[in-house]
């Protein structure tokens, strides 16, 4: 049971990353490749969380006075925090560019792009 | 225990919503459901002992990514045309990665191991250190502007090149004076509708006060510039959406928004060449007072309100550029 329960969280993170690279790699459509995307990126960001976590542990936020408190892994937090931010800066990148597109081909989906595209 | 039990739970509904969200043609729908995942995410992050991801994630993931994906699908299109088939090549390397994902999975520490390499490092050594070097409780806080100090500017410039990306795509001209008589919806906010209007206003300035106390009280507490960055700009975000974008840019104008975008990223970097300055290393903030501490303290503060305000700045901006665009 507890040998199942250690590792859920990667098997979660296993599937939630195949989603989201399938829905990227073979939607037709521009903007729910990007929702893929956004999911893909959110699988890695569980899976650098589920690392942090120490048995026992809590926030690592220190205490005075509390004794041997056991804090979990800050790194990996700091790292996931920053790249939040940074992964809806890069999705409003992408938003903006399939919002250009729809301007000058008046579709968003990919196959009538390549269509445009050769004739 | 119970806490195991609802992360399962949690993991179990995040994998549901993910499918849910992978089969739907309907956008609007998908819009939706990838919010509910960042808030099942954010859930969980808070569960895992990360107060101040699951801040950021519920934030921007579950609050300013749905806005601009709906921002977004105004200007496109709320369907998918083509009926998405099944792509076996793309489905079959997916099911392949997966399961050499998930047989590495087998060998790796269990989750909550503390004997686990990543936390043998150099984990233990700030959560030992911080306390006599930088003497502010919030570790996560202390890495994030203290001791990578450099990785978290380059965050910043990566956010503000990105938002100015966007600003050279979609641009942020003037609404045409006196050209058109009747305002595009988009610019009339939901002034009709009573009950969003009358809950809205009489939040705003909460959410605004608790943006400022996740900026200032991030040293001590689960906060810090990234998230109150994205809180703030959740903040003017609602009053748009409420007001109408005219009545928004007249409180906060492009130039100041402009000024945001760039000041903040601007302020970090300064608080850098000062500690060069004042004959320490860049970003060094040992040099900004005469005691050690009360530097790092000093840096820590202004460096976070750089990256406040540049955050807020980015996304503003960006939410600005689709919300003030005209469907094609």
């Amino acid at each position: 049971m507890t040998e199942v329960l250690g590792l859920y969280n990667y098997w979660v993170f296993a599937v939630v990353l195949a989603l989201g690279l399938y829905t990227a790699a073979a939607a037709p459509n521009l903007v729910k490749k990007l929702m893929g995307l956004s999911i893909f990126q959110s699988a890695v960001f569980l899976l650098y969380i589920t690392m942090d976590k120490v048995e026992g542990g809590t926030a690592p936020i220190l205490r005075a006075g509390v004794g041997e408190q056991i804090y979990s892994n800050p790194l990996p937090q700091v790292l996931i925090l920053t790249a939040i931010v940074v992964g809806i800066s890069t999705l409003a990148l992408g938003l903006a560019i399939v919002v250009r597109i729809k301007e000058e081909y008046g579709t968003i989906e990919e196959e009538n792009i390549r269509d445009m595209d050769q004739s | 225990m119970i806490l195991t039990v609802l992360g399962f739970l949690l993991l179990t509904l995040l994998v549901i919503v993910t499918g849910a969200i992978v089969r739907t043609a309907n956008l609007f729908a998908a819009v939706v459901l990838l919010s509910l995942f960042s808030l099942l995410m954010a859930a969980n992050f808070f569960l895992l002992d990360a107060a101040d991801v699951a801040l950021t994630e519920a934030a921007v993931g579950a609050g300013i990514s749905t806005v601009l994906m709906l921002a977004a699908l105004a200007l496109t299109a709320e369907t998918e045309k083509t009926a998405s088939r099944l792509k076996w090549v793309a489905a079959g390397t997916v099911t392949a990665l997966t399961l050499v994902l998930l047989y590495a999975t087998l060998s790796i520490p269990r989750m909550g191991d503390p004997s686990a390499p990543v936390h043998q490092h150099v984990a233990p050594w700030y959560l030992q250190n911080t306390p006599h070097l930088i003497d502010i409780p919030n570790v996560v806080s202390a890495i994030l502007a203290s001791f990578r100090g450099y990785d978290t500017l380059g965050e910043v410039f990566v956010v503000f090149t990105a938002g100015i990306g966007v600003l050279f795509m979609l641009g942020m001209r003037r609404f045409p004076a006196g050209k058109r008589r009747i305002p595009p919806p988009q610019t009339l906010g939901l002034k009709h509708h009573l009950v969003p209007r009358t809950v809205g206003t009489f939040i705003l300035p909460f959410i605004i006060l608790f943006g400022l106390y996740v900026q200032f009280h991030g040293e001590h507490g689960p906060g810090g510039g990234f998230q109150a960055g994205a809180i703030m700009a959740a903040a003017f975000i609602l009053y748009a959406l409420l007001e109408g974008e005219r009545r928004a840019l007249d409180i906060v104008p492009p130039r100041v928004l402009m000024l945001l975008l760039a000041s903040g990223a601007f302020l970090y970097g300064a608080v850098g060449v000062m500690c060069m300055l004042l004959g320490g290393n860049f970003l060094d903030y040992n040099v900004l007072a005469a005691d050690p501490v009360a530097g790092q303290h000093l840096g820590i503060m202004l460096v976070e309100l750089g990256v406040g305000v540049s955050v807020t700045g980015v996304l503003l901006s960006i939410y600005h550029a689709f919300a003030k665009r005209e469907p094609a």
